[in-house]
């Protein structure tokens, strides 16, 4: 339900932007009160008027417990526009080993996070890019679990922040029953809620996958497209949120 | 933005005209774009909308409407559109609408200006992919030309005057003369009885007589007067359609040597058009000078028909008729020089020893001639020829035909590609072992020398000889890549120059010319690389329009890019047929150096334009055929 995750420290589902206030009286880290200061939006207001930030991270791995971040991709925009003159990529060095698998992934090796700034560097930046704006992301349990893990290192305390998620915003449409027993007949598999796949049936192009940056601009380009098909600019962010 | 957007940097590197950027500067845009998704149906940009950058259509489709609602273009992926209003006032003229789910690329409107301003090739190249334009310079020029676009019907004056195939000639000649007419249709009624209802909705068309056949059929043998019509009336009629048009008309009597033709609507005879009606539309026109060929009983007189057929080219000009026509018209006044002077010839020498077949080839062949022309031919001998025997015969023959076309203002080729080269006047077997080598083992050298051949058409004789060739060339070409790789090769040793700046041409590596040779430069490339293409896909068509719809058509173009093509050949061929006519306005020598001094404004952009396609088009051709990598 929009707005109501249960989070620790927060003992009732307030709506975020209560919560946000709430947050910045309790914060201690001046990066962090600072960005629960910028405030939220009402869960009332349209969608056209919410500044957005597109986020995507790479990582070591999917554990946000064992594995740290390596690479942080964030495009502004909003129902309207993606801003790539104001995107920002950064490659930090995750406080874990890098694995070989992961590596293969995303491309990014030692020697690129030999030479990286530790995330702490980076954090001012992050979060007053944050400030103020909804993040968007493709499958909201990485970004928002590794940052919360990764701040709570870096300065004893965690982060949260409303999300719209567009891997779960594919999956109300896709995954909204169980498959009965004629899509069993049928063969019926339920439709990929990956990123590339819900791209393709919006028609977005194909963007070659693992590279933080490119994967913000697809999340963007993905979330603009399910407005586009499936609400309204008019509608309010509570529906979309989490 | 510190990392370049990996996927749009990749997208622009592909797309003109951002391909010509340097990747500093691209990288630059690149990161300065603003990006949004349209979904099928939906409205981009509105009339009167402030405009904020060049939409570069990223995925999907647009089209792009004038005011009035017409559509004014369609856009896929690579088209951008908005730059009209970037370059005046800022607000939108043309507005664009999704036609498909479609994600854009906006260029903002200050990288847009900055590039314009400081990239030549860019400003170039933003003003080319208005294709539309070129698309209406060419456009116009047909509109412009009536007998491009005039039906038959409106050529038909009055109902067909008919008889029934029952009457005598003298019936006909009362008929004739009363009616004033010089042919009159004989008719039958459906069910194969003579009518006497000559009404024509119940008739059938069963022949035509004319003035000619009286004289020729009748008086001259000295016939009876009251012989049927049937015995001396032409059958078997070529006729046309009333909705065809008065080009295609002109062109079957130019085929069939005919001076009538019956007009029909829905099987019933409508009319009878006469050379005399087309003539209205075209008083010197080719027919003129095809039947004076004809007529010619020496080579002084045919070489004394020179003036006419340039005062026809003129006029063909003048009338705004397309390169198609007036290339194919004077290929048939070639081709009928070529015929009558191996008519005289063979009156001369007497009959051929073996049977032969002569050859044109290049231009001609491809129905593409203009006023300045080489000639190409070569011969074709019955596999049973003994040159010691019978080459004296053949050589005299080739001497007569080559030297009869130089005064007839075909001057000789200077590669030597003539009849009179022993070389190219050889077996039908040798012929064969020639393509044979050139398509199984090529080295550029020879294709250099031989892609002449490779537009080959018979004009006299065995025919059917040269239709051999062609087929065994089109058969093989096409499964030969290393062929077809060193034909690309050759297709881009020419290559079109850059621009044009006020009043000289600019070339790629800065140099900077006060004339280009706009068969050089222009159509040869052009339509060398479309030679290419129609080798890959087996076609055997051999003009390049016909080529390029058969290109077209088997799908192995990027989208658009033959229309494209198309136009901008349109466009290169008439700036060199109205430079040359311009040449015999004056008195001079017409050739193929066009000085940019002496051309419009509008051509001069125009020609800018046909070029960007055309080096694009080589640009193609280099990435699919290069070395020997297959289809």
């Amino acid at each position: 339900m929009p707005g109501s995750e249960k989070t620790a420290g927060v003992k009732a589902p307030l709506p975020w932007s209560q919560r946000f206030v709430q947050l910045a009286e309790e914060a201690r880290d001046p990066r962090i009160k600072a960005f629960y200061c910028a405030g939220m939006v009402d869960e009332s207001t349209p969608l056209e008027e919410v500044p957005l930030l597109a986020m995507d991270f790479e990582t070591t791995g999917f554990d946000s417990s064992k594995h740290g971040i390596v690479s942080i991709g964030l495009v502004p925009m909003s129902h309207r526009r993606i801003h790539c003159r104001e995107a920002r990529h950064w490659v930090v060095k995750p406080r874990v080993a890098l694995d070989e698998t992961s590596v293969v992934i995303h491309g990014i090796t030692h020697s690129d996070v030999a030479a990286a700034p530790d995330l702490s560097d980076v954090i001012d930046e992050l979060l007053e890019y944050m400030a103020g704006r909804v993040i968007v992301v493709h499958h909201r349990s990485i970004e928002r679990a590794f940052l919360d893990v990764a701040l709570k290192a870096r300065t004893g305390e965690g982060i949260q922040f409303p999300v719209i998620d567009t891997m779960e915003l594919e999956a109300r449409l896709h995954r909204s029953k169980a498959p009965g027993i004629i899509d069993w007949l049928l063969r019926r598999r339920p439709a990929s809620i990956r990123l590339a796949d819900s791209r393709e049936r919006y028609h977005l192009p194909y963007y070659r996958p693992h590279h933080a940056l490119t994967d913000a601009l697809a999340t963007a380009e993905l979330l603009q497209a399910q407005i586009a098909h499936r609400f309204s600019p008019q509608q309010a962010i509570s529906e979309l949120w989490q | 933005m510190e990392t370049e957007q990996l996927e749009i940097l990749d997208f622009l590197r592909r797309h003109a005209p951002f391909s010509d950027l340097p990747e500093e500067t691209l990288a630059w845009v690149a990161s300065s774009v603003d990006v949004a998704y349209y979904k099928a149906d939906t409205q981009i940009t509105a009339f009167g909308d402030e405009i904020d950058g060049l939409y570069v259509v990223r995925s999907g489709s647009v089209e792009v409407f004038r005011r009035s609602g017409d559509l004014y273009n369609r856009l896929s992926e690579g088209g951008f559109f908005g730059e009209f209003a970037l370059l005046r006032n800022g607000k939108v003229r043309f507005p664009a609408k999704a036609l498909e789910d479609t994600l854009v690329y906006i260029i903002p409107a200050e990288v847009f200006h900055e590039l314009f301003e400081n990239h030549e090739l860019f400003a170039d190249g933003v003003e080319v992919e208005d294709k539309t334009r070129l698309r209406q310079a060419v456009a116009r020029r047909e509109d412009a030309n009536e007998l491009m676009t005039s039906k038959i019907k409106t050529l038909v004056q009055r109902e067909p005057v008919a008889i029934d195939s029952g009457a005598t000639v003298r019936e006909a000649c009362q008929r004739m003369s009363a009616e004033s007419v010089s042919s009159l249709l004989i008719l039958r009624d459906e069910s194969g009885q003579s009518s006497k209802d000559t009404s024509l909705s119940h008739s059938m068309l069963d022949g035509i007589i004319t003035d000619r056949d009286i004289r020729n059929r009748l008086v001259t043998p000295g016939l009876d007067y009251d012989t049927p019509v049937t015995e001396i009336m032409s059958t078997g009629l070529v006729t046309v359609e009333h909705n065809q048009l008065v080009f295609e008309a002109m062109l079957l009597m130019l085929r069939h040597n005919l001076h009538h033709l019956p007009v029909l609507k829905d099987s019933k005879p409508i009319g009878v058009i006469a050379i005399s009606d087309i003539i209205r539309y075209e008083s010197q026109n080719s027919l003129f000078v095809v039947s004076s060929i004809f007529r010619q009983t020496d080579r002084e007189g045919l070489a004394a028909l020179k003036p006419e057929v340039r005062s026809c080219f003129q006029r063909m000009v003048n009338e705004d008729a397309n390169s198609r026509m007036i290339g194919s018209a004077m290929a048939v006044i070639g081709r009928s020089f070529k015929q009558r002077l191996l008519e005289l010839a063979e009156d001369k020498l007497g009959k051929p020893p073996v049977p032969y077949c002569f050859l044109a080839l290049g231009s001609m062949a491809r129905d593409e001639q203009s006023i300045v022309t080489d000639q190409d031919n070569a011969i074709i001998l019955d596999n049973s020829f003994d040159p010691d025997q019978h080459d004296e015969y053949f050589r005299q023959l080739a001497e007569f035909v080559c030297d009869g076309l130089s005064e007839c203002g075909y001057s000789y080729c200077t590669g030597g590609i003539m009849a009179t080269n022993p070389k190219w006047r050889q077996p039908l077997q040798v012929w064969q072992d020639y393509f044979a080598q050139w398509i199984d083992k090529p080295t550029p050298q020879s294709l250099l020398d031989s892609s002449i051949f490779f537009d080959l058409e018979g004009v006299w004789g065995k025919t059917q000889w040269a239709e051999q060739l062609n087929q065994m060339v089109a058969a093989r070409a096409r499964r030969s890549p290393r062929f077809l790789a060193s034909m690309a090769r050759n297709a881009l040793n020419r290559t079109p120059p850059l621009g044009f700046f006020k009043d000289f041409v600019m070339e790629a590596d800065g140099r900077q010319s006060n004339s280009i040779n706009i068969k050089r430069r222009g159509t040869a490339p052009m339509v060398d690389l479309i030679r290419v293409h129609t080798l890959a896909v087996g076609s055997r068509a051999r003009n390049s329009f016909e080529r390029l719809r058969d290109i077209i058509d088997a799908g192995i173009l990027p989208k658009g890019r033959g229309p494209d093509l198309r136009d901008a050949l349109e466009f290169i061929a008439m700036v060199r047929i109205r430079h040359q006519a311009l040449d015999l306005d004056e008195g001079q020598e017409p050739d193929n150096s066009v000085v940019p001094e002496n051309l419009s404004d509008f051509e001069r952009k125009n020609l800018k334009d046909a070029f960007q396609i055309l080096s694009n088009a080589q640009k193609f051709l280099r990435f699919r055929y290069q070395s020997g990598r297959s289809i």
